[in-house]
């Protein structure tokens, strides 16, 4: 028995359809809050339209938190985070990929078992080594114990394994250096895994709540996430200011995920994750 | 032999060579995770055999805390918690995962859409999207009880309610994920060759037929894959529940990950925190290497 193919085709749209309004929600919901005066919502909360649309909790929200200041830390964070570790894992990632040495195998097998490991696991012990080193409340101690991680060196290692070894021979042949085949020749051709990593590890971090919640415990060092999340448990009815933090909080990532979003599948599947 | 020798003595030096090419391409990552990894790992073994309260310091008390662990009802209740939300949001999102993947492989209309919002969950932070879901799935304002109500149903006190609290918690990390999953599956559905399809095609195999005996066991790596990177997740599911439930109400949501935050930093008994961090690290690690054994049997090469 066949089913003809634009029924099929209309069941799929109706479903997806159906699906995406559900997944939709809560970003509807947040729009709608960050538009509304307190009272309006808090009147007619079983409807999504603003009685009529307001900018003041976009406006106040500055006010009422350091939110320029967050926002700065948080680009800070998840920026050179981003940056630093999609290098060091691609030169990690290369090493596993493309070099037999002494130790290869008992080595990457330690970084696939701290792929495994929940980072809340570590976070006690890593707390203690920041406060040894006097690393709470900065920069530093947000971001340098991130620079690099299993995953990125498993998924880049995964793309360098899928590349032809011709490209090597031919590059040590022009008389490049072992580093400068990396550089001038592989991670050209690594772009869409470059890309895709970086967006996993960007989204990753400007999202993350319980790390910059250990770290920091200044308000003016706290990120995005946890300034908001902590300014909830303290004025947990302001929804309208909290939720206009929250777009705006989202619009970069939203932004990032628009420009990456081509090459985005097409990097996984470079991989081989298959 | 001889020969063999002698030439295995001329390359040693390009291969000392290159090994310390490939060292230097390794040190940085390996040097982070060497310190801010493994170091703690075994800095928290340490502690788990001690009785330190607040940071440093700490007498050895053997394995008292571990077996504090196996008559601690509260810790017994969050590994079962975290059994449950693991074991639901898995398998689910790992298959509504795969539906949408297979039917946004297809070209249908807004293809493109469609993709982009399954996976926008997955562009926006938990913890602050918690709140809006908190909001949303609230039994007294929130729309969604609201809606249930006009079709007769209700999801009863919602969040504050031991019955519907875990449902709810469980729901957001489902809805989070599914993207995410979506996006390694439409990958790997790349990697397929299309002649297969085809060729099943014409020997007169139906749609379903061609998913059982092509597609899925095709798809056998993916979902090695994306079924250990959801167990990980579901373990290390936080935000959602400090946000929403604080680990309430009754500790119906308590997870384990909640269970260490609380007894690390709140009532700083880092001992026996990193005792259950340890228990954590062994549950998940007997489960990622079954799974990976498992998979193994049904890999396919192709």
């Amino acid at each position: 028995m066949t089913i003809s193919r634009p029924i099929r085709t209309f069941a799929s749209v109706a479903v997806l359809a159906l699906l995406s309004l559900a997944f939709l929600l809560p970003f509807l919901w947040m729009l709608s809050a960050s538009l509304r005066t307190q009272g309006d919502l808090l009147a007619n909360p079983q409807t999504l339209w603003p009685e009529h649309i307001t900018w003041d909790n976009y406006r106040e929200v500055w006010q009422r938190i350091p939110f320029g200041r967050q926002f700065l830390n948080t680009v800070v964070y998840a920026g050179i985070i981003t940056v630093v570790s999609v290098l060091l894992d691609s030169m990690a990632g290369y090493a596993f990929a493309r070099f037999t040495f002494p130790g290869r195998g008992p080595l990457f097998v330690v970084v696939l078992v701290t792929l495994m490991l929940p980072i809340q696991v570590t976070l006690i012990p890593v707390f203690q080594l920041l406060n040894d080193l006097g690393w709470i409340n900065t920069y530093q101690g947000l971001i340098v114990p991130r620079v690099a991680d299993a995953f990125g060196i498993f998924f880049m290692r995964q793309f360098f394994l899928s590349l032809p070894r011709d490209l090597e021979d031919a590059g040590r042949i022009d008389g490049f250096s072992e580093f400068g085949i990396w550089r001038r020749i592989m991670m050209p051709l690594a772009w869409p895994a470059v890309l895709t990593l970086g967006l996993f590890n960007l989204l990753y971090n400007w999202n993350d709540l319980l790390w910059p919640l250990i770290v920091t415990t200044d308000e003016n060092m706290r990120t995005l996430s946890a300034g908001l999340a902590l300014f909830k448990g303290q004025h947990s009815a302001e929804y309208g200011l909290l939720m206009a933090g929250a777009i705006l909080a989202l619009l970069p990532m939203v932004a990032a995920f628009a420009l990456v979003q081509r090459r985005f599948i097409e990097g996984i599947a470079t991989t081989g994750l298959k | 032999m001889m020969s063999a020798r002698t030439r295995r003595r001329r390359r040693s030096p390009i291969e000392r060579r290159r090994a310390l090419t490939a060292l230097s391409f390794l040190a940085p990552a390996l040097t982070v995770i060497a310190v801010f990894v493994l170091w703690p790992m075994a800095n928290a073994l340490r502690t788990s055999f001690t009785d330190a309260r607040i940071i440093g310091g700490g007498d050895w008390i053997g394995t008292a805390n571990y077996s504090r662990l196996l008559s601690d009802d509260r810790f017994t209740n969050a590994l079962g918690n975290t059994a449950v939300y693991a074991l639901v949001t898995t398998p689910v999102s790992v298959a509504l995962a795969l539906g949408a993947a297979l039917l946004l492989n297809r070209a249908i209309p807004g293809r493109g859409f469609f993709r982009a919002v399954l996976f926008f969950p997955f562009v926006a932070s938990l913890g602050i999207i918690s709140i809006a879901w908190a909001f949303v799935l609230d039994p007294q304002v929130g729309i969604v009880n609201h809606w249930l109500a006009q079709l007769g149903l209700s999801i009863g006190d919602g969040v504050r309610d031991p019955d519907w609290a875990m449902p709810a918690v469980i729901l957001v990390g489902i809805w989070r994920n599914t993207g995410f999953f979506m996006v390694m599956y439409l990958a790997g559905l790349q990697t397929i060759p299309r002649e297969f399809q085809e060729a099943a095609a014409i020997d007169g195999a139906g749609a379903i037929r061609r998913f059982r005996n092509i597609t899925w066991p095709l798809l056998a790596n993916t979902t090695m894959f994306v079924a250990i990177i959801a167990s990980i997740f579901s373990f290390q599911a936080f935000d959602q529940m400090y946000v929403m439930t604080a680990g309430g109400p009754f500790f119906s949501t308590e997870t384990l990950v909640m269970l260490i935050f609380d007894t690390g930093f709140q009532d700083f008994d880092m001992g026996y925190a990193s005792a259950m961090s340890w228990a954590l690290v062994l549950i998940i690690m007997a489960l990622s290497l079954g799974q990976m054994a498992y998979f193994r049997r049904r890999t396919v090469q192709y």
